[in-house]
C-alpha cells in the first residue's frame, strides 16, 4: 500500500448526499482486475454519456478540477455495497483523500487498506469548504495526517482526528497481514479457549 | 452483580483476542462465507503465499455472477463465466466446501448460508458483501467488509475492528393484513435515514420482531446496511432454534445441547443500555414503496410524489430534484398513478420461499401485463417452491420463472433493465444504474410487487381484491 502522509492538491466539491458505491463504480465493471484502468472507470456513468464522451455538467471533467486529488462529499459518502473498487477507482484516479462529515462504514474502512485517507469534519465544515471550493475553483486544499488537519483554501486550519492505529497504518503503509500474523501465539492461544468454551462451534462438515 | 449487558457487547466480548493502539481490537472471525465476486480475493492471497488459515470455516457458493436464465450459462459474457469458474477452482484446490451451479445448494449466499445451518447464534460471520446483515436474524454478529478484509480473514482469522455503538429499534403492535417484513424495514430506513445507522450496530426488538418468521427477519436484518448499519440484529428464540435443528451444518446430537445452552444467554439483558433508541409501531405500517434513488426515499402506496417546493432546505431541495429527474417523475403524483415495465422478485432481501409463496398468492389467477421474473434464492428453495406448484402458479400468470442466483439486484450477470425501464422491484437498492444503467427501481415487498405485475402501475396489494374479480 502507498503510504499517505500530506498532501497539497486541487479539491474537488461533491454536494450531493448519499453517494453510494454504484455510482462510483459501477457493478459490471466489478470482474476486472484491479489495475491502473480503474481510473477510468471512476464515475463512469455519470461522468461519460452514452458513446463514451465525458459529460460537461460532471465536475471532475470541469478544467479547473480535472487535477483533483481531494474530494470534499457530503454526508454518507461511499454508502451501500461493500465493493473495495470504489477506493480503487478514486485511488487509481488520483484521489487520495476524500473528507466528509460521514461515511460508508464498510467504504470507511476499505479507504485504510487502499491508501485513501477519509477525514471526517462537521456537517457545517464540509459545506464550508465545498462554497470556498465553488467560489475558487480548482483551489487547492492541504491535507497533512502527521498533524492531523486540513488547510483551506484561505489558510484555515480544520483539526481531524484518525484512530491512532489507522493513522500509523497509514503513514506506515504496512502490511495489515503481515502485521496481525504477529499476533499468531494470542490467536492460537484466543482459538483454544474459543473451543474449550463453546464446543459445539466445531464445524462438522455434511456428508 | 454484572452491568446488564446487551446481545452484542455479549457477542463482541467474547471474540476480542487482542486489543489495538486507540479503540481498535483484533477480533476473532468464526465463520466466513464466500461468493464469486470474491475469485480475485483468492488469487491476490495465493499470490502473496499465503495459506487459507481455516479453510474449515468457509463456505462458498456463486450468486452475483451466476446467469439465472437457466442451464449451463451457456452464452454467458466470458469473462463473467470465469468469475464462476475461478471459484470453482479456488475452493477446489484450497479444500473449501463449494456450491456451484448445478448443485441444488447453490444460491445468494445471504440465503444458502442459513438453510446450511453455516449461520448460527452466537458467532461471528463475515462475507464481502454489504447483505451479510442479513445473517444478524440469528443473532449473531455479521457484517459485510471489503476485498482486503476478506483477504486478510483468509490470512488470519481475525479482523480489525473498532467497537460500532448499540442501536435498539423496537417494533411494536401487530402487522396489518397486506403488511410485510419489507415494509417494516423499509418504514425504519425512511424513520432513520440511510445513513442513521452509521456506526452503529441495530437490535431489532419489540413484539412485531418476536412474531416474525426466520425468513421475516432475515428481510428486515439484510436492509440494515441501507439504514447505514453494518449489522442488524434479532435476539434467539424458539423460532430460531426450530428452523435451525436439523439443518447440515448445525450442530448435532450433545453439541446442539451445548449450543443451545449458549444461545439462551445471548439475548440483551433486562436494562442494558444502548446508545441509540427508536421505537416503531407495527399497526400504524402501510404497504410501502420507494419513489426515489436512495432506500430511506419511501412511503406508504396511499401517498404522492414529494415536491421540492415543500422543501425549505435547499439541499433537499436539489436532492429531491435530481431524483424526481432520474426516476422521470412528476411531483405529487399519486403513488398508484406511476406506470412500471418490468418486475423483479428475487433477492437476498426477498427471495425465500415464504416470499414465493406471498408472491404467488397475488398473482395465482391473474395474468401479469408486463415482463415479469420470479428468482429464488437457492436451488433447495426452488425445488421446495416447486414441490408446492408455486413455480406453475407464477408460470400461467406469464411470470419467467428462473435458475437462483443475484440476478437483477445487481445488474452484473447479464440480467439487467433497459435504460429508463422502471422496475417494481423486491431488492434492497434503488440506486441510479443499481438495475442498469438509467433503469429507475422502486421498492417493495413480494406481495406488492407480484401486485404490480398484474396491473402494470404500483398498486396498493389490500384493494386488489379477490383474483378475477
Amino acid at each position: 500500500m502507498e503510504p499517505f502522509t500530506a498532501l497539497t492538491a486541487t479539491a474537488v466539491p461533491f454536494d450531493a448526499v448519499n453517494i453510494d458505491t454504484d455510482r462510483i463504480i459501477p457493478a459490471r465493471f466489478l470482474h476486472r482486475q484491479r489495475g491502473p484502468e480503474y481510473a477510468g472507470l471512476l464515475f463512469h456513468d455519470v461522468r461519460f454519456d452514452e458513446d463514451g464522451r465525458e459529460r460537461a455538467d460532471f465536475i471532475l471533467n470541469q478544467p479547473a478540477f480535472r487535477d483533483a486529488r481531494i474530494l470534499v462529499a457530503a454526508d454518507n459518502f461511499g454508502c451501500g455495497s461493500s465493493r473495495e473498487h470504489a477506493v480503487w477507482a478514486l485511488a487509481a484516479y488520483g484521489i487520495r483523500a476524500v473528507i466528509a462529515p460521514s461515511f460508508g462504514d464498510i467504504f470507511f474502512n476499505n479507504c485504510f487498506k487502499v491508501g485513501v485517507l477519509p477525514v471526517v469534519v462537521a456537517p457545517e465544515t464540509a459545506a464550508a469548504l465545498r462554497r470556498r471550493l465553488h467560489a475558487m475553483p480548482g483551489a487547492a486544499v492541504t491535507v497533512d495526517l502527521e498533524s492531523q488537519t486540513v488547510t483551506g483554501p484561505d489558510g484555515a486550519r480544520i483539526p481531524f482526528t484518525v484512530d491512532p492505529f489507522r493513522r500509523e497504518g497509514l503513514l506506515s503503509g504496512k502490511d495489515e497481514i503481515a502485521l496481525t500474523l504477529g499476533h499468531e501465539a494470542a490467536i492460537a492461544a484466543f482459538e483454544r479457549r474459543h473451543a474449550d468454551e463453546e464446543p459445539w462451534l466445531r464445524i462438522t462438515r455434511p456428508s | 452483580m454484572a452491568a446488564p449487558r446487551t446481545m452484542f457487547e455479549k457477542i463482541w466480548s467474547r471474540h476480542v483476542v487482542a486489543e489495538g493502539a486507540g479503540d481498535m481490537s483484533l477480533l476473532y472471525i468464526d465463520r466466513l462465507l464466500m461468493h464469486d465476486g470474491a475469485v480475485h480475493t483468492f488469487g491476490r492471497l495465493r499470490a502473496s503465499g499465503r495459506a487459507v488459515r481455516r479453510p474449515e470455516a468457509i463456505v462458498a457458493t456463486a450468486d452475483h455472477y451466476v446467469p439465472t436464465a437457466g442451464g449451463e450459462a451457456a452464452g454467458a459474457d466470458p469473462a463473467i463465466r470465469a468469475m464462476v469458474d475461478g471459484m470453482a477452482r479456488h475452493t477446489g484446490e484450497l479444500g473449501i466446501p463449494y456450491f456451484g451451479p448445478g448443485d441444488p445448494r447453490q444460491g445468494i449466499v445471504h440465503v444458502m448460508g442459513p438453510e446450511q445451518g453455516f449461520t448460527v447464534p452466537g458467532i461471528t460471520l463475515v462475507c464481502g458483501d454489504s447483505h451479510t446483515a442479513t445473517h444478524g436474524a440469528f443473532g449473531c454478529l455479521a457484517f459485510g467488509i471489503g476485498a482486503s478484509e476478506v483477504e486478510h480473514v483468509l490470512a488470519t482469522s481475525c479482523l480489525w475492528q473498532r467497537k460500532p455503538r448499540a442501536m435498539r429499534i423496537r417494533v411494536d403492535g401487530v402487522r396489518p393484513p397486506g403488511v410485510a417484513a419489507k415494509d417494516v424495514i423499509l418504514a425504519v430506513i425512511a424513520r432513520i435515514s440511510a445513513a442513521g445507522g452509521t456506526g452503529h450496530v441495530i437490535e431489532y426488538a419489540g413484539a412485531a420482531i418476536a412474531a416474525m418468521s426466520m425468513d421475516e427477519r432475515m428481510t428486515v436484518c439484510n436492509m440494515s446496511i441501507e439504514a447505514g448499519a453494518r449489522a442488524g440484529m434479532v435476539a434467539p428464540d424458539a423460532t430460531t432454534y426450530a428452523f435451525l435443528a436439523g439443518r447440515p451444518f448445525a450442530p448435532a446430537g450433545e453439541g446442539w445441547d451445548q449450543a443451545l445452552a449458549s444461545w439462551q444467554t445471548l439475548p440483551s439483558d433486562a436494562g442494558a443500555a444502548f446508545d441509540t433508541e427508536v421505537a416503531l409501531d407495527a399497526s400504524a405500517l402501510a404497504p410501502t414503496v420507494t419513489w426515489g434513488t436512495s432506500p430511506q426515499e419511501a412511503l406508504p402506496i396511499t401517498g404522492r410524489v414529494p415536491d421540492p417546493a415543500d422543501t425549505a432546505d435547499p439541499a433537499r431541495r436539489a436532492a429531491i430534484e435530481r431524483m424526481l429527474a432520474y426516476m422521470g417523475l412528476a411531483a405529487n403524483t399519486p403513488l398508484t398513478a406511476i406506470r412500471i415495465d418490468r418486475v423483479f422478485i428475487g433477492s437476498c432481501t426477498n427471495s425465500r420461499l415464504e416470499d414465493l409463496r406471498a408472491a404467488a398468492e397475488v398473482v395465482r389467477g391473474r395474468r401479469t401485463v408486463v415482463p415479469a421474473w420470479a428468482v429464488p434464492g437457492s436451488g433447495l428453495i426452488k425445488q421446495a417452491a416447486e414441490a408446492e406448484g408455486l413455480d406453475r402458479v407464477f408460470r400461467e400468470a406469464g411470470f419467467e420463472w428462473r435458475a437462483p442466483g443475484c440476478s437483477m439486484c445487481i445488474g452484473m450477470n447479464g440480467d439487467t433493465g433497459r435504460p429508463g425501464e422502471r422496475v417494481a422491484s423486491t431488492s434492497n437498492r434503488n440506486f441510479e444504474g443499481r438495475q442498469g444503467k438509467g433503469v429507475r427501481t422502486h421498492l417493495m415487498s413480494p406481495a406488492m410487487a407480484a401486485a404490480a405485475a398484474v396491473t402494470g402501475r404500483l398498486t396498493d396489494v389490500r384493494a386488489l381484491g379477490a383474483a378475477g374479480a
